[in-house]
C-alpha cells in the first residue's frame, strides 16, 4: 500500500470540465470517500489515478513519484466497478486466481492458493469457492468482484460505487464488511459514491466534490459539523439542512445572508411561531414540516409527539451556522 | 371518492397462490400503502382492486358496490404505473386530455379540465411541450395528471417513484403526498420501500408470501409489530432479535437473558421454547452498570446519531446512540433496554406474544 497525492489536477473533456485544480492526499491505510452527485468529477478522479485518463495539468504522485506518464499496469492499482464483471464460466476460485495469473505477477501455484484462501476467508465466501460465478447471489458476486481486487497487493484500491446496484439490506451489510476488511488489511482505498450514508459510515476522510472542484476535505465529523459551504452542508444529513434568509430569526454575524439549521438544531416551544403543515411518523422519530414566514422548515421530534397538523409551534435556532452571499461559511 | 373494502380475497396462478386471503379496508380519502418485498402479492392485490386481475375467490367493494368480477373499465379508478406510459407523439396537454376525449367529453370542457389539473400539478407552462423532452419527474407529473383529470373514485399506484433516483424520489413523494392532502382522493400505493410507506401512508398493510402480516397506522406497526417479519422489515436498522430459550408465563414482567434479569411489558400470554426478545435500536442504551454485556463490532457515524453493532451472548444487536458518545471497536459495554418497548416473539411461528404493549394491535 502507498500514499497517493493529487496536486492541482485538472482535466476537461472538450468544453466540459471533468475536474479542476483538485489537490488531495490519501495517506497509507486510509479510507477516503469522494462524495458528489453525477457529474461532480468523482469517476474522472478515479480514472486519472488509475491511468485511464491523462490530466491536462497537475501531478499525480504515488509514494512521492509522479506517475502521470506511467501506464495503468505500471501504476499498480486495482479497480472495483459498480457492475461486477466476473467470468461466468469459471468458478469463484478461478475468478479470484485470474488476476494473479497475469504475466507481470506470474504467481507460484502455492502462493496463489494461499492468497485466494485468505481473501475468501476475509470475504466470508470460502464455502463458495468451487461454485460457478453464476450460482452466486448479487451480494456474493460483488464480494467476489472485490476479492479479485483484494488478492492482489496493489498500491491503492480504487472503487467506483461498488455497492450501488445492490438492495438496501445487502448494501448496509457490505458497508460494515468493507470497513472491517479495510481495517483488517490496512488497505488504502479511494471510494467514490453519491450516497452520503456510505461516505459518513465508512470514510476516514471525505472529499466533497462540486462541479469538478473539491469543496472540502476532512473527517465525516468535520464535514457534518463544520461544513465550509452551503453546498457541503446540504450534501450530508437527512433530512437535509434548512437554509433560510438571516432576516427570519435575526442575530446573524456581519456578512452573512443565510442561516443553516440542521433539523436537530431547532428548539421547539420557544421563539417564533410556525405552522405545522405535515407530520411524518418514521417510527424512531417524527419529522415536523413547518411553515414560517413563507419558508418551509423540517425539524425532528419525539416518535410519540402530541403535536398535530395545523398546530402552531414556536421554534428557535440552536447551534446555527451562517453563510455569505456566495454560499461560503461565515464564522 | 370512495371507501375500498377487500374481503378474503385469494388469487391463484395455476399451482401458485399469489394472495392467500387478504382482508383490509381503505377508508374514503386515505393514503394507503401496500408494503412488502418483491413477490409478496402486493402488486397482485392492487391489480385485483383495479380489475386487471380477477380474484379466485373473495370480494372487493368500491364505494359499497361489489366489483370483484367487473372489468377495469367499469370500476372508475385510475392506475399509475412505475413506468410512466405517455403517448410520445402527443404533447403534454393532449396526453392529459386523452382519457377525457375518449370518454366523450367535448374538446372545450376537456381543455378546461386539463388546465385546472395542470395548475394543481404546477405544469401549466408545459402543456404545449412535447413529452419526449421532459425530465423523469415532469413525465411522472404528466402521468399523474392524466390519472387525475378523470376524477376517478380512487387512485391505484404501483411503485410510481421506483424509477427515480433517491434524492428526487424524496421530493416527488412529498409532492405526491401534498397533492393528496389538497385533493383528498382515496389512494392505494404499492411499494417495497418501508421508509416511503412510513413517510407517506395514513395506514399500511404489510404483506409477505401472499399473506397480510399486519394492518395499521405507521407508528403502531413500528411500535407493536405483530410478527418477526414485520419487525424485521420496518425500521432502518430494523428491530433487533436476541434469541433465547425458556418459558414466559402470563403476567410475567421480566425474562432471563444469559443469566441477567431484564424487564419487559407485562405478558398477557404464556409461551415457551425458542423465543426472541425484540428491541428497536433506539431503545437500547449503553450502561456500565448493566450485567448484560457485549463487544462493539463496528460503529457507523451518521451525523447526530451513530449505529453501533454489538455482539452479545444472544446474538448481534444494533444500537442507535448519540454520536457524542465516544466508543471504540473492541470495547465491551453493558446494555439496558427501554422496558415498555420490548416485544417477545415465538420463533417457531414468528408471531408476537401478547402483552400490555401490543394488546389490541396484533
Amino acid at each position: 500500500m502507498a500514499d497517493v497525492e493529487l496536486k492541482s489536477v485538472s482535466k476537461s473533456f472538450g468544453k466540459d470540465v471533468g475536474i479542476e485544480g483538485v489537490s488531495l492526499k490519501i495517506n497509507d491505510g486510509e479510507f477516503v470517500v469522494l462524495l458528489g452527485p453525477t457529474g461532480a468529477g468523482k469517476t474522472t478522479t478515479l480514472r486519472l489515478i488509475a491511468g485511464l485518463e491523462k490530466p491536462d495539468s497537475g501531478e499525480i504522485l504515488i509514494d512521492g513519484s509522479n506517475v502521470v506518464n506511467d501506464s495503468p499496469a505500471q501504476r499498480d492499482v486495482a479497480m472495483v466497478f459498480q457492475q461486477y464483471s466476473l467470468y461466468p464460466h469459471l468458478t469463484v476460485r478461478e475468478n479470484l486466481e485470474f488476476p494473479l495469473k497475469s504475466p507481470i505477477l506470474n504467481t507460484p501455484a502455492d502462493v496463489m492458493k494461499q492468497k485466494v484462501n485468505d481473501v475468501a476467508e476475509v470475504l466470508r465466501i470460502s464455502h463458495k469457492l468451487d461454485n460457478k460465478a453464476t450460482e452466486l447471489s448479487g451480494g456474493e458476486m460483488q464480494r467476489v468482484s472485490m476479492g479479485r481486487a483484494l488478492v492482489r497487493n496493489p498500491r491503492i484500491y480504487l472503487m467506483d460505487e461498488p455497492l450501488s446496484s445492490l438492495d438496501a439490506k445487502l448494501r448496509s451489510e457490505l458497508r460494515i464488511e468493507l470497513k472491517r476488511i479495510q481495517a483488517e488489511l490496512g488497505a488504502t482505498i479511494l471510494y467514490v459514491t453519491h450516497d452520503q450514508i456510505e461516505a459518513m459510515t465508512m470514510a476516514t476522510q471525505i472529499g466533497v466534490l462540486n462541479n469538478g472542484r473539491l469543496e472540502q476535505f476532512g473527517t465525516p465529523r468535520e464535514i457534518y459539523e463544520n461544513p465550509s459551504s452551503v453546498y457541503v452542508a446540504t450534501r450530508l444529513g437527512s433530512p437535509r439542512i434548512n437554509t433560510l434568509p438571516v432576516s427570519v430569526f435575526g442575530g446573524a454575524p456581519d456578512g452573512s445572508t443565510l442561516i443553516g439549521l440542521r433539523p436537530e438544531h431547532i428548539k421547539l416551544f420557544s421563539g417564533q411561531d410556525s405552522q405545522v403543515t405535515r407530520i411524518e411518523h418514521l417510527g424512531d422519530q417524527t419529522r415536523l414540516h413547518l411553515r414560517l414566514a413563507d419558508h418551509n422548515i423540517i425539524t425532528l421530534t419525539d416518535a410519540h409527539t402530541p403535536i398535530n397538523v395545523g398546530d402552531v409551534v414556536a421554534i428557535e435556532p440552536s447551534n446555527p451556522i451562517f453563510f455569505d452571499a456566495n454560499g461560503s461559511r461565515v464564522v | 371518492m370512495a371507501q375500498i373494502r377487500v374481503e378474503n380475497v385469494r388469487k391463484e396462478f395455476g399451482d401458485f397462490t399469489a394472495v392467500q386471503s387478504s382482508s383490509f379496508t381503505v377508508e374514503d380519502g386515505e393514503f394507503f400503502m401496500l408494503l412488502g418485498p418483491s413477490g409478496c402479492g402486493k402488486t397482485t392485490t392492487l391489480r385485483m382492486m383495479a380489475g386487471l386481475e380477477l380474484p379466485t375467490s373473495g370480494e372487493i367493494f368500491i364505494g359499497g358496490e361489489e366489483v370483484g368480477m367487473k372489468p377495469a373499465s367499469q370500476r372508475d379508478i385510475a392506475f399509475v404505473f412505475q413506468m410512466f406510459a405517455l403517448y410520445p407523439h402527443m404533447n403534454v396537454g393532449k396526453n392529459m386530455a386523452y382519457p377525457l376525449l375518449s370518454q366523450g367529453m367535448s374538446k372545450s370542457d376537456a381543455r378546461k379540465r386539463v388546465r385546472e389539473v395542470a395548475k394543481i400539478l404546477g405544469i401549466e407552462d408545459m402543456l404545449n411541450k412535447s413529452v419526449s423532452g421532459l425530465s423523469g419527474g415532469d413525465r411522472q407529473r404528466v402521468a399523474l395528471g392524466r390519472a387525475i383529470v378523470r376524477e376517478p373514485k380512487a387512485f391505484l399506484m404501483d411503485e410510481p417513484l421506483g424509477a427515480l433516483d433517491a434524492e428526487f424520489r424524496e421530493r416527488m413523494s412529498e409532492e405526491l403526498r401534498a397533492l393528496h392532502d389538497r385533493m383528498g382522493a382515496t389512494t392505494v400505493y404499492v411499494t417495497h420501500d418501508q421508509l416511503e410507506a412510513m413517510q407517506m401512508g395514513d395506514k399500511i398493510v404489510v404483506m409477505n408470501h401472499g399473506v397480510v402480516e399486519q394492518f395499521g397506522t405507521p407508528q403502531d406497526i413500528y411500535d407493536k409489530p405483530a410478527t418477526m417479519f414485520v419487525a424485521g422489515f420496518i425500521g432502518s436498522p430494523p428491530m433487533n432479535f436476541l434469541h433465547f430459550e425458556g418459558a414466559v408465563l402470563e403476567n410475567a414482567s421480566a425474562v432471563e437473558l444469559s443469566g441477567q434479569t431484564i424487564s419487559i411489558p407485562r405478558q398477557r400470554q404464556s409461551a415457551q421454547g425458542k423465543l426472541a426478545f425484540g428491541v428497536r435500536p433506539e431503545h437500547v442504551h449503553l450502561s456500565d452498570a448493566s450485567g448484560f454485556r457485549g463487544e462493539i463490532l463496528s460503529t457507523e457515524y451518521l451525523g447526530t446519531s451513530q449505529i453501533l453493532t454489538v455482539n452479545t451472548p444472544n446474538g448481534e444487536l444494533k444500537v442507535r446512540t448519540s454520536s457524542a458518545q465516544l466508543v471504540n471497536v473492541g470495547d465491551t459495554v453493558g446494555l439496558t433496554f427501554n422496558q415498555s418497548t420490548i416485544t417477545l416473539f415465538d420463533e417457531s411461528t414468528g408471531i408476537a406474544i401478547g402483552s400490555d404493549l401490543n394488546l389490541g394491535s396484533i
